[in-house]
């Protein structure tokens, strides 16, 4: 028998999400941050402790992170990865640097330990997708000539998320350089064999794979995504990395029928997890380091702008349309946590999960409400100017 | 023709744009899932969209059958000579087939094979340049512009559906 005390707790829980996420679609901003507060609430030292649903979630938020890293494996075919790869490349790399310095330079300023600060690297480097995606869609981006760049920009963040990942897991196995360094090598050509394999071979994987009933597909889908996911976590590559190639070689209606079919569980269950990471957090930690997430906040906005302004500019885009990219760039979101997560999971610094909670709220909130007003205050100043250069002509 | 440029959008369809001989840039944005964006940019900010109407695959389809249509009969006469491999043909609907009764949006004629049909021949008076909603009967015959290809696969399409 099911114990009623649990059903109480874990429906009241996500009755508790449905409210906020109609809250955030008033609003039009992204429900995660309020799941995760919502977490900090349930947990310990929050205003309203869970007592039995707990584990559950925690069982829920690993599901979570493997579902978000499924879809974001389906979301792109191995051969657009690989093309925007080659074509944006320069790009990718002044993302890369512009975004995980200020992140790796704070850890290691916070006297945290390089592992630790690579954590936090790419806990400022990887733009929320999910974020972004529908903000292009809400402000009616999607057509802009500036929205490939942004996309582009996005396809390889998930290309360099599946080798970082690979990384941080060795880094926190807590093994020794050689064994590591092995380690990784493997995780790293399992990753490329496995885009290579999936660009070649993926329709015939796919077709494989497809079944008319949507009962059959998910359950082979999602059975096949964990047990990939479970072995990739038993070679010491991250469960998580698995996941994501699983998606990558998905394509054609395997990959479509998948994406309207797990959208929804995905959805459900990254909501769990997010508010297991909320729950992960005590409270009482996030008042002494909020001075630095804002600080951290403010810098890699301004890296992400300068990124997508640069990439823009070298498309051929002009001013506004170039602001309009980067603005675009700066939410983070469900990927920053998952990192953080893992460094938790991994017995990191603590402080690692508190700031990077505060950031990810700061710009799962903050990117989208700039990306409301970018486009009338760069067109007012851009105004402005134009108007002062004719009176200082006349 | 203008230069049409494509832009791959991964994860999300193709955008399609061109510039139009008023200077106006004009584009559309062919989603994966079927929705088409037709798009019209700003004349002040060339790179970002100032009208956008989603369209459905159904409306889609309207909205090319009425553009392509007008156009083939007024180019006709020119593409005639022009084009090597453009072929027209006279096409029959039977009693049986199951497009008597129906339109001509409803067999996806320019969709489905790329042959437009350029005039119904009704008894003694030939309708010019009918609209996909313009109804079919037995009996008509179907004056029809494409490949060779295209109308042989059209002329299953007219008989079995």
């Amino acid at each position: 028998m099911v114990e009623p005390a649990f059903l109480l707790e874990l429906g009241g829980v996500v009755v508790g999400l449905a409210l906020l996420a109609r809250l955030a679609a008033r609003y039009r901003l992204p429900a995660s941050p309020l799941f995760l507060l919502a977490g900090l609430a349930f947990g310990e030292g929050g205003v309203f402790p869970l007592l039995t649903a707990e584990e559950f979630i925690e069982l829920g938020a690993e599901v979570g992170v493997i579902l978000l890293l499924f879809m974001l494996g389906l979301e792109y075919s191995a051969a657009e990865l690989t093309s925007g790869l080659r074509r944006h490349a320069p790009a990718g790399v002044v993302d890369l640097a512009l975004n995980f310095t200020p992140g790796f330079v704070a850890g290691l300023l916070l006297g945290w330990g390089p592992v630790a600060a690579v954590f936090l690297g790419g806990i400022t480097y990887i733009s929320s997708s999910g974020i972004v995606a529908r903000l292009l869609d809400d402000l009616r981006w999607l057509g802009n000539r500036e929205t490939a760049v942004v996309i582009s920009i996005l396809v390889i963040e998930d290309l360099v998320m599946a080798g970082y990942l690979a990384l941080i897991a060795v880094l926190v196995s807590g093994a020794g350089i050689a064994e590591g360094a092995l380690t990784l090598a493997v995780a790293l050509t399992a990753v490329i064999a496995l885009l290579i394999v999936a660009q070649r071979w993926g329709h015939v994987v796919s077709d494989a794979l497809f079944h008319r009933s949507d009962q059959t597909l998910v359950l082979t889908i999602v059975g096949i995504t964990f047990l990939v996911a479970g072995l990739s976590e038993l070679v010491g590559i991250s469960a998580a990395v698995g996941a994501f190639l699983v998606g990558l070689m998905l394509s054609g209606p395997a990959a479509e029928r998948a994406h309207d079919l797990l959208g929804p569980l995905r959805d459900l269950f990254a909501a769990i997890f997010f508010v297991f990471f909320g729950l992960s957090i005590d409270p009482g930690t996030i008042p002494p380091i909020i001075g630095i997430a804002v600080l951290l906040g403010v810098v890699t906005a301004a890296t992400k702008v300068l990124t997508g302004w640069w990439s823009a500019r070298r498309e051929g885009i002009k001013t506004r349309g170039r602001f309009r990219a980067g603005v675009a760039l700066v939410a983070r979101g469900e990927f920053s946590i998952a990192i953080a997560g893992i460094g938790t999971a991994g017995g990191l610094e603590p402080e690692l999960a508190s700031l990077a909670g505060a950031y990810v709220l700061l710009m799962a909130v903050g990117g989208p409400l700039a990306a409301k007003v970018v486009d009338p205050v760069v067109r007012g100043w851009q105004t402005r100017s134009a108007a002062r250069t004719a009176i200082g002509r006349g | 023709m203008a230069t049409v440029s494509e832009t791959p959008l991964p994860g999300l369809g193709m955008r399609f744009e061109f510039a139009t001989k008023g200077g106006s840039r004009l584009g559309v944005l062919q989603h994966q899932t079927g929705r088409v964006d037709l798009l019209i940019y700003d004349p002040h900010d060339p790179d970002s969209v100032s009208e956008s109407l989603a369209l459905d695959e159904e409306d889609a389809r309207t909205l090319a059958e009425l553009l392509g249509s007008s156009r083939v009969v007024e180019d006709l006469g020119r593409l005639r000579q022009r084009i090597e491999g453009l072929a027209i043909d006279w096409l029959p609907i039977g009693d049986d087939s199951p497009f008597a009764g129906r339109t001509i949006g409803d067999t996806g004629a320019r969709t489905r094979t790329g042959v437009s049909i350029v005039a119904i021949v009704r008894g003694e008076d030939p309708i010019p340049a009918p609209g996909p909603e313009h109804g079919l009967e037995a009996g008509d015959t179907l004056v029809v512009v494409g490949t060779p290809r295209g109308i042989e696969d059209l002329v299953v399409i007219l008989r079995t559906g």
